[in-house]
């Protein structure tokens, strides 16, 4: 592992080189430019910027508008405010009528730390998983956000990205990001271990601490939690009989329902699902946050152990 | 057109009105009804669209915020030509095109799927900025009901449409003064409208919703560079239909084939 970047930030950066790659391309924010990072857009490319003020029911649907003009709106705000509080805009005016609209909310997860549960979302995936046709995309790190990106301005419809606040490692190696195509970052016989967004670090490094012990698990970032990877999911579930999901997101709704749904019926193995469990966060340093959740490698490496 | 052929286009789209309810034995003849003049005039004087090419590049937008509006919407539509009269009877059926809703995925001309109320003012704003952004002259007209304007999301609308100086943007307000459960004033009063509208940066027309010469001459008035245009029309909830006129009880209520036949008998040219 390298340096360490949040995935706001790659998306941030990616942003300016996509607005000048494509002139299409326009960014909104709702007050939180310097927060969610499209504050290097605003500052490369002011005149497509639009700073919609403290109003994101307003500014989704001002993407909605501009996306019927042709331009391709990035529409971006804590994922609190946008999946929360905008979800009916999102789902109404933007998903219903198949808008090309691209939803990109930081600051998800318990890892927003400091602020505390009134802004750590763990609903954001569920709220739009839930919408019919969205696609809903979770990036690992850095370089997958930045992947990201530039996929969803040339995938054409809705979509919702999600990305941390905190700064998290950069993985050494590069892979291919496609819409929709789960990475199997790590071959192990005993546990397949599907994750997303900062928990795919975790997992990594929890599957070293269990191979010290002897275990082997798979890693699966599946970045695309909509459309899932059914086949990848499938096939992994198939091959090692135990599945363990790790998201930083309730249980309910997320990532591990999403798998779920692609094995229920289907593949008979063991399942267990690591999240949040049906409690609203707490402030505190993130990396507290995290361990106060369950949610760091040696916590996760023990649950795996008990699934065994 | 003139006022008097505009004149006979609305009384045809309100009999359509009657009609396409009373067949679908549903839908919002009221708020339809006190619609008609501000749509008729906005479509035909005022918009430059194309019935054979619904999708034209440079065709003018209209958002139908106040969406449960669809039947008179849909009745302009097939005035228009975007789509056929035969859809009527279709209206709220299975696998129609006519949703209970205007839907922009289904119908030819409509450019924004609304119903959901609030959503739209703020959609119009987005197009009228695009249009801005991209440097095309396109005019772009939303119809809000004045209800609606209990949603808070209007007024961040209109909070940006002066911000962002959209004078290519029309906000016209169907002010029939009631709603579902009452008058606006017994339910949640919307104060001095015409202040409001002002007081966020509008340049106002405050004028009868019903009298063609007057919404013609609202919405050819000249704008005034970097401010966006609101048309404040006092209307008749169920104008034109004598029993319908300012009853709470025709906001979502279809009529039935005897009060439909008195209708039509009230609406002959």
């Amino acid at each position: 592992m390298s340096e360490k970047i949040a995935t706001r930030e790659a998306y941030g950066k990616a942003l300016v080189e996509l607005g000048e790659q494509n002139k299409n391309v326009v960014v909104l924010d709702a007050d939180l430019a310097g927060a969610t990072m499209t504050k290097f857009f605003k500052a490369a490319h002011p005149d497509r910027f639009f700073d919609c003020g403290i109003a994101e029911a307003n500014m989704m649907n001002i993407g909605a508008g501009l996306s019927t003009m042709g331009l391709i709106p990035f529409c971006s705000t804590f994922a609190m405010f946008g999946a929360g509080r905008a979800y009916e805009q999102i789902r109404n005016s933007i998903a219903y009528p198949k808008f090309n609209v691209k939803i990109c909310c930081s600051h998800a997860g318990v890892s927003v730390g400091e602020d505390g549960g009134s802004h750590q979302s763990i609903e954001d995936i569920g709220l739009m998983r839930l919408i019919p046709g969205m696609t809903v995309i979770v990036p690992a790190d850095a370089n997958e956000a930045r992947k990201a990106t530039f996929a969803l301005a040339e995938f054409q419809g809705p979509a919702y990205m999600r990305l941390a606040r905190l700064a998290t490692p950069v993985f050494e190696e590069d892979y291919p990001f496609e819409i929709g195509k789960a990475n199997v970052l790590r071959e192990g016989k005993d546990v397949a271990v599907f994750a997303c967004g900062l928990m795919v670090n975790e997992a990594l490094e929890a599957a070293k601490l269990l191979s010290a012990e002897g275990i082997e698990i798979s890693v699966i970032n599946v970045h695309t939690i909509k459309p899932i990877d059914a086949a990848c999911v499938t096939e992994y579930a198939q091959k090692c009989g135990n599945v363990v999901t790790v998201e930083e997101h309730s249980v309910i709704g997320g990532l591990g329902d999403a798998v779920a749904d692609v094995l229920m019926g289907k593949v008979c193995c063991k399942f267990r699902k690591i999240g949040v469990n049906d409690q609203f966060g707490q402030s505190g340093k993130a990396a507290d946050v995290l361990r106060e959740y369950g949610l760091t490698a040696d916590q996760i490496a023990a649950r795996i152990k008990e699934a065994l | 057109m003139n006022t008097a052929e505009l004149s006979r286009v609305c009384r045809q789209v309100r009999r359509d009105i009657i009609n396409m309810t009373a067949n679908a034995g549903s839908g919002h003849p009221g708020g339809s009804l006190s619609a008609v003049e501000l749509m008729v005039s906005t479509f035909y004087n005022h918009m430059r669209v194309d019935p054979k090419n619904p999708k034209a590049e440079d065709r003018d937008r209209f958002v139908l915020s106040k969406g449960h509006a669809a039947p008179c919407y849909y009745a302009v539509l097939a005035e228009l030509g975007f789509i056929s009269r035969d859809e009527f009877k279709n209206f709220r059926q299975l696998n129609s095109i006519l949703q209970g809703h205007p839907d922009c995925k289904k119908v030819p001309g409509v450019d924004a799927s609304t119903g959901s109320l609030g959503q739209g003012c703020s959609i119009a704003v987005g197009m009228a900025l695009g249009a801005k952004v991209q440097g095309k002259d396109t005019k772009v007209f939303t119809l809000l009901g004045d209800g609606e304007c209990q949603e808070g999301q209007i007024w961040e609308a209109l909070m940006s449409a002066a911000h962002y100086k959209l004078d290519n943007l029309t906000v016209l307000v169907d002010n029939n003064g009631l709603q579902i459960d009452g008058s606006n004033d017994e339910v949640t009063s919307l104060g001095d409208l015409a202040a409001k509208l002002r007081a966020f940066g509008f340049d106002l027309h405050e004028i009868d919703g019903h009298d063609l010469d007057a919404v013609e001459a609202a919405l050819s008035a000249p704008t005034t560079a970097g401010k966006p245009k609101a048309i404040l029309a006092h209307t008749v909830k169920g104008k034109g239909v004598s029993f319908m006129e300012n009853q709470v009880g025709w906001h979502g209520k279809a009529p039935n084939e005897e009060q439909r036949q008195q209708a039509l008998k009230e609406l002959e040219d």
